[in-house]
């Protein structure tokens, strides 16, 4: 049994301790929204936030995150408000698939409330997502976009 | 408009309705509505089969084509729109089912979405679609008022009687609308008339893919489903002889263990990670055949020897080009090659699939819904009219998608458990060993200049892999693979944009056991890699500028020569650049629209390549929404660029080599150069959008490359050469 603490809510799952948090996260939880690409924390479409940073949850046993405050992109929204992250997405008509979004946006909400004034060159160093519909220069774009917001 | 409905239980109309968010099980007579209505399952009526108009003004247009990222949901969207003269604001679409469209005559066309022809080959007959509908509600609003139709317009859902300055709405008209014919004569706006067409509007799917509620087919879920893994025949053409399931039975969540088409071993449990895990632990024999001695070497030994084979397969031809290479004043020769390559979608291979003895259904990300539902039909033993595939948003395809291999698998396991969904996802590693890869191909090209520096005979010799004969082997004509020639053509949509006097293009196919597959442009990557650094190496030994040296071919190719010039005045060739940037051009045609780029680039220690900008052009004759078409050009450049440089697919032991992106890279945002698009469209032709661009990246920056350090590179990708995009 991992106990969870998952967009603010208590979830107590009955799973190997050795699941990683991403299969917890769709399949006991059933939060969807974070993504499968690789399984080895190379493209980061499975970014969540726990306390507050980036972690790609695919690589990371549950046992790991008991007692670490878990936000999936579901609720990164408060009470259906978007953030500005998420508005600049829109605004910019950032996705295209849109599979790689949520970990991307996860990814850059990290970024921005860590930095929240970044140069190209933090975004570079901080912003290692795979795209593979190649929507990177959308992305640049709606980042600055955000921290202007 | 009688239509023949699939026999469809409560129960399965309930789980269509819940697993697409309503709304989308089509062509249900619903017990309401006149004789000759149409309905959509919310009951709201059809105005012919490309509009249903719904009491709150809301128009839903009907998309065949799949949407996967490329954005002509939205730009089909647009044209029915533009026609229909409705309200954008109030537009949404939906996918009718693959099942539903063969029931109903194929009313809405060609399902395939590859080649670039999603809005390109369906834009007259979407078009009139939309004009249809609007035909018959403006003559409903005349009915009513009982006034000529002439004397009525529509713009924004509104009919307008002019004289009396009546008005009625869309949404209060369709009933009356829907019971009239679909009239035949349907004129179509004048392009200068669009107002629809043409914008750079954003796209309509994009609230959902912000927050996480987007459903992909991976994100499934069906009341009572299991989840499959699977893992194919590493030795491509191997088949199965044992496997230990003692080793993982008792391991928790595991259901079930089954052999898939001989080819194939399949662990269904409670959950995905369940059956991965155990998929990992169980130990599989297969009988690997004589396959398991191929390796990248043999098979590039064979290419090799293709190069100077006696038969190949000519397609572009003109006057005599061994004599003229013959008798040159100077003859240059170059061997380019190009490797394997795997599409890596983000989202990997996957189907659910729900078996009954009488029915069928799958959910999937396709390409091609109507051969999807051939291979649920094929695989299920079922007629095709008790079978049916609910088309969802793709995670990516990049034409990987418009195989059909996943969903046979997703039934065929399905099967074995009547009553249970199951749903089959790949893993990332299966998805790196079971691809559908981009073909193989060595080209040597030769070519003559005289003393002026002008080609006076050329020969290019294709030597490799052929996708039509591993995947239609029925659109070979007399053997020959046209697409090998992609930008090579004589004329045609992928027609070559120089006139180079003695021409001989051909192709030494040399197939091999590795399946091939349609991607992104597919043939034009490495086409336009060998002709367009060739010109640059030739343009060199004339002593001539690139640019000036292609002009002096292109008189004849009018729309190529325009995107070319574009490129070169807005990249600054010819003009001081920054120290140390150094600029390359390319150009080329495919899928009917004419492209060219200009890279400007800088190199450290000889091996370091900063793209600082790539100035892009394309001309796709009429350009539906500019906006996603700059999109598509920056994103294949991502896609083409990551190719040349990162990605190959090896070879051993009969197996591809690599497992996932830690070996098979993709770029990043901090590799991305600033992409600056002019979109030219000159009218008159629909050419693709979604391909075209991606060939033009690589080979505008190899020239830059070699101009930078005086490297010449003519074999794939970069990384090999220990160069690397920073």
């Amino acid at each position: 049994m991992a106990r969870l603490t998952i967009n603010g809510k208590a979830v107590n799952v009955d799973v190997d301790p050795n699941t990683p948090l991403l299969w917890v996260i769709r399949e006991q939880v059933g939060l969807t929204g974070t993504k499968y690409g690789c399984g080895v924390a190379q493209c980061g479409a499975c970014t969540v936030h726990m306390n507050g940073e980036a972690l790609r949850s695919c690589a990371m046993p549950v046992s790991a995150a008991e007692g670490k405050k878990i936000t999936t992109i579901e609720g990164l929204a408060n009470k259906g408000l978007l953030t500005k992250v998420q508005k600049a997405w829109i605004e910019h008509d950032v996705p295209q698939c849109g599979y790689c979004q949520s970990g991307m946006i996860m990814a850059v909400s990290a970024l921005l409330k860590e930095k929240p004034k970044p140069t190209d060159a933090d975004i570079d160093a901080a912003i290692t997502n795979i795209c593979r519909c190649g929507t990177f220069q959308q992305v640049r774009e709606a980042i600055h976009a955000a921290a202007k917001a | 408009m009688k239509i023949a409905t699939p026999k469809i239980t409560r129960r399965q109309f309930i789980i269509n309705s819940a697993a697409v968010g309503g709304g989308l099980a089509l062509g249900l007579r619903l017990p309401y509505g006149g004789p000759t209505v149409v309905r959509a399952a919310d009951g709201s009526p059809e105005i012919g089969a490309w509009v249903v108009i719904r009491p709150d003004e809301t128009v839903v247009v009907r998309i065949a084509r799949s949407e996967m990222g490329q954005g002509s949901l939205t730009g089909l969207a647009q044209m029915v729109a533009e026609e229909l003269e409705c309200d954008w604001k109030r537009v949404t679409t939906e996918y009718p089912t693959p099942a539903t469209n063969v029931a109903r005559k194929r009313v809405w066309g060609d399902y395939g979405t590859g080649g670039s022809r999603g809005i390109r080959t369906s834009e007259n007959y979407v078009r009139k679609g939309g004009a249809a509908a609007r035909m018959m509600l403006v003559q409903a609003a005349a009915d009513q008022w009982k006034v000529p139709v002439s004397e009525c317009s529509a713009a924004n859902g509104v009919v307008t009687h002019g004289p009396s300055k009546k008005k009625l709405s869309y949404g209060k008209l369709a009933e009356a609308a829907a019971k009239l014919d679909v009239p035949k004569d349907i004129p179509l706006k004048d392009p200068k008339d669009w107002k629809i067409i043409g914008k750079p509007l954003k796209r309509l799917d994009t609230a959902d893919k912000v927050t996480g509620k987007q459903m992909y087919s991976a994100d499934m879920k069906l009341p009572g489903m299991l989840s499959a893994a699977i893992k194919g025949a590493p030795v491509f053409g191997a088949k199965v002889v044992s496997f230990d399931q003692s080793k993982i039975s008792a391991m928790k969540g595991v259901k079930k263990v089954m052999v898939v088409r001989n080819t194939a071993v399949a662990v269904v449990a409670d959950t995905w990670w369940q059956a991965k895990t155990a998929l990992d632990a169980l130990p599989i024999v297969w009988e690997e055949g004589p396959n398991n001695k191929v390796s990248s070497e043999s098979i590039a030994k064979m290419l090799d020897e293709g190069l100077s084979a006696e038969q190949a397969f000519v397609h572009n031809q003109n006057g005599d080009s061994k004599a003229a290479l013959a008798s040159a004043a100077k003859k240059i020769e170059a061997v380019y090659t190009y490797p394997y390559q795997n599409h890596a979608c983000m989202e990997p291979m996957n189907a659910t699939a729900l078996y009954t003895a009488d029915r069928c259904q799958v959910w999937t990300g396709t390409q091609n819904g109507e051969a999807a539902l051939a291979a649920t039909a094929e695989a299920s033993g079922l007629p095709v009219d008790k079978c049916d595939v609910h088309k969802m948003l793709l995670g990516g395809g990049f034409g990987r998608k418009g195989m059909s291999d996943y969903v046979t698998q997703a039934v065929v396991i399905a099967k074995e458990m009547p009553g249970t969904p199951v749903k089959l996802l790949w893993s990332r590693e299966e998805d790196m060993a079971q691809g559908r890869y981009h073909p193989v191909m060595h080209a040597k090209l030769t070519a003559g200049l005289d003393n002026a520096g002008n080609i006076s005979g050329m020969h290019i010799r294709l030597s490799g892999q052929s996708i039509l004969a591993a995947v239609r082997p029925e659109a070979l004509d007399k053997g020959k693979d046209p697409f090998a020639f992609q930008g090579f053509w004589p004329t045609g949509e992928h027609s070559l944009e120089y006139t180079i006097p003695n021409l001989l293009i051909d192709h030494a196919m040399r197939n091999t056991h590795v399946p091939p597959g349609f991607w992104r442009g597919v043939n034009i990557n490495q086409n336009a890699i060998f002709l367009e650094c060739f010109i640059d190496e030739l343009a060199q030994a004339a002593g001539q500028d690139p640019l000036a040296f292609r002009r002096k071919m292109m008189d004849k190719h009018p729309k190529s020569l325009a995107v070319l010039n574009a490129v070169a005045e807005k990249g600054g060739w010819g003009k001081p650049l920054a120290a140390g940037r150094h600029l390359g051009l390319a150009h080329f045609r495919s899928f009917g629209s004419y492209v060219a780029a200009c890279a400007e680039i800088s190199v450290k220690d000889g091996n370091k390549v900063k793209i600082h900008k790539i100035v892009a052009a394309t001309d796709t004759g009429y350009a539906v929404n500019p906006a996603q078409i700059e999109r598509q050009i920056s994103g294949s450049f991502v896609y083409g660029l990551s190719a040349v440089f990162d990605q190959e697919c090896t070879v051993k032991d009969g197996k591809i080599e690599q497992t996932n992106f830690h070996d098979y890279n993709s770029m990043r945002i901090a590799q991305m150069p600033k992409v600056e698009s002019i979109v030219m469209p000159s009218g008159g032709f629909w050419g693709g959008v979604g391909e075209p661009t991606i060939c033009v990246a690589a080979p505008a920056v190899l020239n830059a490359f070699a101009r930078a350090t005086g490297k010449r590179i003519r074999s794939f990708p970069l990384k090999n050469h220990g160069i690397t995009l920073v």
